[in-house]
């Protein structure tokens, strides 16, 4: 099978960290293009290509655009920042964009500000990515000395420090103010109130890295690519119980079985060993079983499995994993990232993960895991974040699709899995706090 | 005070919109590089040196776990222990940095050179097991390797 590259488009040749390299390959002609259409043009070109937003939320690129309000109905400055926060377990797709193609993520920053008239762009990257901020400064440095592709507008990059939340786009923007990174209130939305209480656009960067190709070949070519409602081309992040783990350029309508097995893509899983689960999209997002990997990998198809794309964060396992392990894991680091704002999420993450444990010890009653699933149900839908209630659907959705596997954790006295399992032990940094300042805690 | 830290800080401050605090995580980077740490002290020079109180910063500093409000060792090994480097082996890996360090996840050792700790998902969950050595990612790590990235940093 071959595959479209359009983000990725010349890195086997080519090394595009070089602005000669990128120009040399028709890098920063689409700027020039935009800058000739004029802002609504563009925004209209975006709104043909049907493209939607790649950090998981699927919005449509176009529509978000011309959300942002004319200078005569609001004269604050318009700001654009990207979110360059991936933090989602199982993607690690916009480090390798921002590492192999800056110049046409850069390109794409400068498009998208001409397009909703930002003089100012902000990239927030997250702080853990030192490698990426440093080619992405490099590469910037590089277009000081061209004035003509730097137009009027600034570049900044500014680094998070660690906090899975800033990934929530308004999260991200009271970060970007120098504040906790909590989420806000929504309504107004950012077009409207975001960075600076100004009208603001926020785009992930694999959004952005596509905007040069699509304004290069014309909305309406693009939006041939893929499917209905999944147009053009993802990177796929494959990783887990896979020959070879890595960022894989495809059209969406893939199936997910293709993904993991084909050759040139994941390569199939080591020893043969058969796979037990599939995480889709992210650990946000609800789990497939082994036998449902004939799904198509785009938005709508994996909607009528009930799960999504997200971030695009395949996680594969095989059939040594416990699945009462993997819901430790995964709440352990919902619990760690709940930034505290609101209750049902804070607390409810923290009971996740303790009667989880209580099952995978053996030490948990029957009613215990309709208490774990009632927990679930009672965060989902009362926050003010996605957070905690993909935290709650994708525990729930283990235990609904492997709930023998649970029952077996009560009516066996522990875990039937022994630790042949992966994930038996594992230390996550909420346990190593807890583990460390135990004695602080309980008084003698 | 520190002189130079005053000084940068304001090159950082003025990058951003007068009359914000945006450049707050910056301005504690900067500190903790210089420190090590975020002591009381440090956190009360970037509040003289950004107009905010002490509080504030450590109210900011305290949300976001890859600012230090204790010592930490000369160099810092953190070990991904999310699910996929968790399915790579990751477990082993951080096991073998305890051995080899003698101190376990969350501590320094004894002479005061590194600090170990486990972290979550950092963005490498295809070349698992990520190491983030000072920051920079080691992909592909497996136990045998702490031995060798130990010594580098003896």
């Amino acid at each position: 099978m071959s595959h479209k590259q359009i983000v990725m488009a010349g890195t086997d040749a080519r090394d595009l960290t070089k602005l000669a390299e990128y120009e040399a390959v028709g890098g920063y002609a689409s700027l020039a293009k935009a800058r000739a259409l004029g802002a609504e043009a563009i925004t209209n070109e975006l709104m043909t290509s049907e493209l939607r937003g790649r950090g998981g939320a699927f919005f449509p690129t176009g529509r978000k655009w011309s959300f942002v309000p004319s200078p005569e109905q609001n004269p604050n400055p318009h700001y654009l920042v990207i979110n360059a926060d991936e933090s989602e377990p199982g993607s690690f797709k916009d480090n390798e964009i921002i590492s192999r193609v800056p110049h046409r993520f850069i390109e794409g920053c400068l498009i998208t500000a001409h397009a909703v008239l930002a003089k100012h762009v902000y990239v927030y990257i997250r702080g853990e990515y030192l490698e990426p901020y440093e080619i992405l400064v490099a590469a910037l440095e590089e277009l000081k000395e061209r004035p003509d592709l730097r137009g009027d507008v600034t570049i900044i990059v500014h680094r998070g420090a660690g906090a899975y939340i800033c990934g929530e786009e308004t999260a991200l923007l009271d970060s970007l103010e120098g504040k906790r990174g909590q989420p806000r209130t929504k309504p107004p939305f950012p077009a409207v109130a975001g960075l600076y209480a100004s009208p603001t656009v926020v785009n992930n960067v694999e959004t952005i890295a596509t905007v040069p190709a699509i304004i290069e070949m014309g909305g309406a070519e693009y939006a041939k690519l893929g499917v209905p409602n999944s147009r053009g081309t993802r990177l796929i992040s494959v990783s887990g119980h896979v020959e070879r783990g890595g960022n894989y350029e495809v059209e969406p309508g893939i199936s997910l079985k293709d993904l993991i097995f084909a050759p040139e893509l994941g390569g199939g899983v080591p020893g043969g060993r058969a796979i037990k689960a599939v995480i889709p999209g992210g650990s946000s997002t609800v789990i497939l079983t082994g036998d449902e990997l004939e799904v198509g990998y785009d938005f709508d198809s994996l909607l009528a499995k009930n799960t999504a794309m997200g971030s695009a964060g395949v996680i594969v396992l095989d059939d040594r994993v416990c699945m009462v392990q993997l819901g430790i894991r995964v709440s352990e680091f919902y619990e760690h990232e709940s930034c505290g704002k609101c209750t049902p999420c804070r607390e409810g993450t923290r009971w996740m993960t303790q009667i989880l444990r209580k099952l995978e010890a053996g030490d948990a009653s029957e009613h215990e895991l309709d208490l774990l699933l009632s927990v679930c149900d009672r965060i989902n839908g009362k926050c003010l974040c996605p957070l905690g209630d993909t935290a709650a659907m994708a525990i729930a959705s283990y235990v609904e699709k492997f709930r023998d596997e649970f029952i077996a954790h009560l009516n066996g006295g522990g875990c039937p899995c022994g630790d042949h399992s992966p994930l038996d032990g594992v230390l996550a940094p909420v346990a190593q706090h807890i583990h460390n300042h135990a004695s602080e805690l309980v008084p003698a | 005070m520190g002189v130079a830290l005053f000084e940068k800080i304001q090159e950082i401050r003025a990058i951003y919109p007068e009359g914000t605090q945006s450049a707050l995580l910056p301005a504690l980077r900067l500190a903790q590089e210089e420190y090590g740490w975020l002591s009381p002290d440090a956190l009360r020079e970037v509040a003289d040196a950004l107009d905010l109180t002490p509080a504030m910063c450590k109210s900011v500093a305290s949300f976001y776990d890859q600012f230090n409000l204790e010592p930490v060792g000369e160099h810092l090994v953190e070990v991904c222990t999310n699910v996929s480097c968790a399915l790579y082996g990751a477990q082993q890996v951080l096991e073998a940095f305890q051995d080899e360090l003698g101190c376990r996840a969350g501590e320094t050792t004894e002479d005061g050179k590194v600090t170990l700790r486990t972290i979550e998902c950092l963005g490498g969950c295809g070349w698992g097991t990520i190491v983030a050595v000072d920051h920079a990612y080691r992909k592909g790590v497996k136990p045998g390797d702490a031995a060798a990235i130990v010594k580098e940093l003896a």
